[in-house]
Order: structure tokens, then sequence, then C-alpha cells
């Protein structure tokens, strides 16, 4: 759930521009792509490290609570009725094994067994991600047009259409996504009859989800990208391409707006991450398929398991995302200093 | 003499500077502000009827004059409801900031005053607190302890704390590095005085702002997990339990579902544009 509070949260990291290094030099841009990669290694290893031991805080004991799920009673059971499902899940060797075992799973696509359904978190969620990425990655792309729309037609024009856009970012920016999801479908579903109510995954059914993601998005992109892009439109290159006759259009499209972007592709690598767990809600509202689905089953029978598999690819995602926002941010900022 | 300063001249200058200061959206915030403490300490004053009252003879009606936001399918007034829904939903709110913002005064001075090895561990810790979103977080401890209100008061503390105490630890070692800082350790103050009477309150102000947005954040994350049917369940009048109540009914009573989002909405928007301006302030008054 993005909103406008993120906007002014300089919580969410900005890698400072003199930490990217100089193209120039091939070795040192080889070991800061190492040094990331291992960084971001490492948080995936603590991040598993946090849902293993989330794991030993369910209260009482596991294999207690397996047998009672899959009973439906809540009893004690002998040991012997025990020991099986201790065995199956592995909870009888030490803690230490299990734990190299959990988080060495993570390299080997094995994220654990899941509580209620006894197969493997990975085929749990299985296909169900697919439908959640091509969700998320359709609301990331259209999240980015509509802003840089808004921000390319209102920034620094008459008074009044600077209001429109800037009144409509932080408007869309503090919108719940459950809220728009709901409006949308009652509006251009239920009234209009545009799209269909239950949309599944086919593409009429993916729009209302998509925008129901992008909007809050595109509001917090455009809030962060206008800041930027009314910074550089005072800038004297500025001044000095109008003074050579570019138009304004040339001059919003060839020198500002790659100059104001990079705030925003930034926080793209964050938005990825925020936008899969948004997909949660979106899928719910409109009954889409997805790990949203998977999600809320697993975390109303208390299958830590398959809630955790679901946060770790989560935090894998997010991980991946901001490994590549660095890259690109190398490639622009390089860019930048050619020109 | 005492006359020229109260000239109406200058009075309406005043008066004016007053004016230009107290912006459209502020005023409308302060209005829904004021409505919304009404409604926490005595919703009898805003509505006459009851929150619990059933009337089988008018369920599932769309707004109207009569009920503006609409009944829900026992016949409830839902405006009724929202307004004595108030008090747990904004409690909610404030509990969650609250733990966020105690749990990053901790990390954040922590780290900012220690700097060093301390610092970087600390910092790392935050790192991977990012690659984990708010509502996955909250999911794992809901799936974790079982849903409560609780639950979701940890939960979205939790989940927010890690963007709070970076702001913390920027502002520590912002403060730190203040002329008057320097002038307290020079006059021979101690470690613990010269941290308790000037770099405490000096990082802790701006985040008064923050924490005014951080509430209205806050809501909307609760409200999220009750929309998945994980936060405080119905029947209760809290806002998220509405949202729960009315989501099985989206396409034929979808007023229950809109209305109660609007108000966390407004609630939403009203905290959010008082943080800013008071940040504003703040801001101004630092300078």
């Amino acid at each position: 759930m993005t909103t406008a509070a993120e906007a002014a949260d300089p919580a969410v990291p900005i890698p400072a521009l003199s930490r990217a290094p100089s193209a120039r030099s091939g070795v040192r841009a080889v070991r800061w792509g190492l040094v990331k990669l291992a960084l971001a290694i490492l948080v995936l290893v603590a991040a598993a490290s946090v849902t293993f031991f989330a794991q030993l805080l369910v209260p009482g004991d596991r294999a207690t609570t397996i047998l009672n799920q899959q009973t439906g009673r809540a009893q004690l059971w002998s040991a012997a009725d025990l020991a099986p499902v201790n065995h199956q899940f592995g909870f009888d060797r030490p803690l230490a094994v299990q734990y190299v075992d959990y988080v060495s799973g993570l390299f080997r696509g094995d994220l654990g067994t899941s509580y209620t359904q006894h197969k493997p978190v990975t085929e749990v969620i299985g296909a169900q991600i697919v439908p959640s990425l091509v969700l998320t990655v359709a609301a990331l792309v259209t999240a980015w047009v509509l802003s840089l729309v808004v921000i390319l037609v209102t920034v620094k024009r008459r008074r009044f259409v600077t209001a429109i856009g800037s009144t409509w970012e932080a408007l869309t920016a503090s919108l719940p996504p459950y809220w728009i999801g709901v409006v949308l479908l009652v509006v251009f579903a239920v009234e209009l009859r545009v799209f269909p109510v239950i949309g599944g995954t086919g593409v009429a059914g993916t729009v209302l989800p998509v925008l129901t993601l992008a909007l809050p998005l595109a509001g917090f992109l455009g809030q962060v990208t206008r800041d930027e892009f009314e910074k550089v439109l005072d800038q004297p290159f500025i001044t000095t391409a109008r003074t050579r006759g570019m138009s304004d259009t040339g001059v919003r499209l060839k020198h500002a707006l790659r100059h104001s972007v990079l705030p925003a592709v930034t926080l793209s690598g964050w938005a990825l991450g925020s936008l899969l767990s948004g997909a949660v809600i979106a899928e719910n509202v409109f009954g889409r398929p997805g790990i949203g689905q998977v999600l809320v089953v697993a975390v109303n029978t208390r299958d830590v398991p398959t809630v955790s598999g679901i946060v770790l690819v989560v935090a894998g995602v997010y991980v991946i995302a901001n490994l590549l926002v660095d890259l690109a941010y190398v490639l622009i900022d390089s860019r930048l200093r050619a020109s | 003499m005492s006359a020229a300063s109260v000239s109406p001249a200058a009075t309406r200058a005043r008066l004016a500077a007053i004016r230009v200061q107290l912006r459209p959206a502020t005023a409308a915030s302060l209005l829904v502000v004021a409505f919304l403490a009404v409604a926490v300490i005595a919703p009898s004053v805003l509505t006459s009827g009851s929150p619990t009252t059933i009337d089988l003879q008018h369920t599932l009606l769309s707004p109207s004059f009569s009920h503006v936001f609409g009944t829900d399918d026992a016949g409830r007034d839902l405006y009724t409801r929202a307004v004595y829904g108030a008090r747990e939903s904004l409690g909610i709110g404030l509990g969650a900031t609250g733990l966020a913002m105690a749990i990053a005064i901790l990390l954040g001075f922590a780290a900012g005053l220690a700097r060093g090895i301390v610092d970087a561990v600390l910092t790392r810790i935050l790192e991977v607190a990012f690659a984990f979103p708010v509502l996955l977080l909250a999911l794992l401890l809901i799936a974790i302890r079982g849903p409560s209100v609780a639950t979701e008061i940890v939960a979205v503390g939790i989940g927010s704390a890690p963007g709070y105490a970076r702001m913390v630890r920027g502002q520590v070692l912002h403060v730190r590095q203040a002329g008057y800082i320097e002038s307290a350790v020079a006059l021979g103050h101690g470690r613990w005085v010269v941290i308790r009477q000037h770099l405490f309150p000096n990082a802790i102000r701006p985040l008064v702002a923050v924490m005014t947005l951080g509430v209205g954040q806050s809501i909307v994350w609760a409200s999220g997990l009750a929309f998945l049917g994980l936060g405080v369940a119905p029947p209760s009048p809290e806002w998220g339990a509405l949202l729960d109540a009315g989501r099985d009914s989206i396409t034929t009573s979808p007023w229950l579902e809109i209305m109660p989002g609007l108000v966390i909405v407004l609630v939403a928007l009203a905290v959010t544009s008082l943080g800013r301006t008071l940040q504003h302030r703040l801001e101004g008054a630092a300078r």
C-alpha cells in the first residue's frame, strides 16, 4: 500500500549518486557488482533466518498443531502419534540442523513443507506466483506511464493546471488499494459493464486489478518526480536549450525528463516488492487467482511455512529488483556524465 | 501608542496573514479531525441512533437522507456504526504508530549514537527489514499468533518501525553535527546531559509531524488487514471490521464497502495534510 506518507519518508533507500562507480574502470565495476550480489545474498539469508525463527514462535508444539489441524480436533497426542509427524517435518533433528537445512533450501529451491497441505511449499505457491507477477509488473509499467504523462502535462504550466496535477497525485497516493479496487469494480464492472466482475487472468480481467495497484503508485512516483522536474526546469542548461530554440515539449522530453526520473527509478525496486504485497488485496477484491488467495488461506489456517515461503519469495523479488535498479542507476548515471 | 498597534489596518493585515496561512485544505483537514475527535469522545453527539440496533424491515438500504451511509444486512445504520467505530480504529492507529515510534527511537538512537560496528549492524538489520513489505510482515505475524486486535497493532507497529528507525538515525546523525552540540560539549557538559537536553529534543521534534502522518498510514494498513478478514472481526463497528462485513456483497450493496472506505480515506487524507503542514511549520521554526 503506497500512500502519501511514504513520499516524505526518507526511509525508502535512495543510494547516493557518488556511490555509483565510474564506468571507466571495468575491474571496479565487476568488484562493485560482486559486492552488491554478496550483499543481496546476505539479505536473503537474513530474511530466511527471520522466517525460520518465526516458525519457532508458533505457540505450542508444532507436531500437535499439525495433527490437530489435520483431524480438526483440539487435543494432546501421545508420543507415538507425534513421532511420525516430527519425523516427516524434521522437527526431531537438532535446531541447528533444521536451521541450516531451511536456509540452504533457499538456494536449492526448497521452502519447507506446508503444515496443512503436506506438500512442498514451492508446490503450493507454484504456478500461483505467475499471475501475481504479471499483475505486479503490468502495474509498475502502468504506474510509470501514468505518472510521466501527468508530470509532462502539468508541471510548471498555468497555476490551475499545475494544481490539478499535484492534487491528483496527493489524492491517488493516499488511496488504499482495496478502496480503489472496490470503486473501480462497482463503476466499470457492475454499473458500466465494461469489464467482467470476476475477471480471471485474461486481458479484460486484468485491466481493473492493474489500475487498482497502479493508481496509488503513480501518484507516489509522480510526487517524487514532480519535485525533481521542477528543480531541473530551473537549471541553467534548460535555459541554454531554450535559447538554442528548442521547443518546450522538446526541452521537457529530451532534457528535463531524463534528469528527473532518477529518484523514481531508485524507488521502483522497493515499489515492486510493495506492489506484490498489494497484489494480495487486489486479487482478493477481484477474485483473481494468484498468491493472494494462497496467502489468505494459509494465514487463516495458520500454515506458517507457506506464509513464510511467500514472504521469502517477495523478499527475493525485492532483492533482485533492487539489484536491477542499481544497475539501471549506473547506466543512466554514466550516460548523464557522458553527455 | 498602543492604539497604533491595534489600528484597523494592522488588524486587517494580521487577519489576512492568518487567512493566507489557513489554506482551504488545512481548514478542511481540521474539520475532519474535529469531527473525528467528537466521534471518539462523545459519539452520541453526532448520531441519535445506536450502532447495534437491528431493524430487519430496513436491511441493505442504499444511502438516502434518513440513512446517509445506507444500512447493512441487519438494518443497522452504517453512519452510526462508523461514528461508533472511530474510537477503536483510532486506538489501533495510535497504538501501532506509538509502538513503531518506540522501536524506531530505540534503534535509531542506538545506531546514531554508537556509530561504528553497532551502527553498521543495525543499518544492515534495517535493510533486511525493508525486504519485507509491511502487509506481508503483518500477515506472517498473524499466521503465528492468530488474528486479534493486539496482533494487528503489533503487526502494523513492527512492520512500519524500520522506516521510522532509519529516519531517527538520520536525525540523530544530523543533530550531532549541530553547532550547539559542539558548544555544549566544549562547555564541559557530560555525555548524557548533552544527549538528554540537546540531542534528544532536537532529534525528536521533526518526528511529531511524521507521527501524525503515521497514524493515518497505520489506520489504512490495519483496515487493509481487516479487509482480508484478518483484523478486527465483525460485528464490531471498527472501520476495518465494517469493510470485512461488506466484502461479500461488493457487487450488490457496494455502499457497505465504499462508505467505510471513504471515512478511512478522508481521515488518512486529513491527517496526512495536517502532518505535512506541521512538518513545514516545524522546519520553518527550526531555521
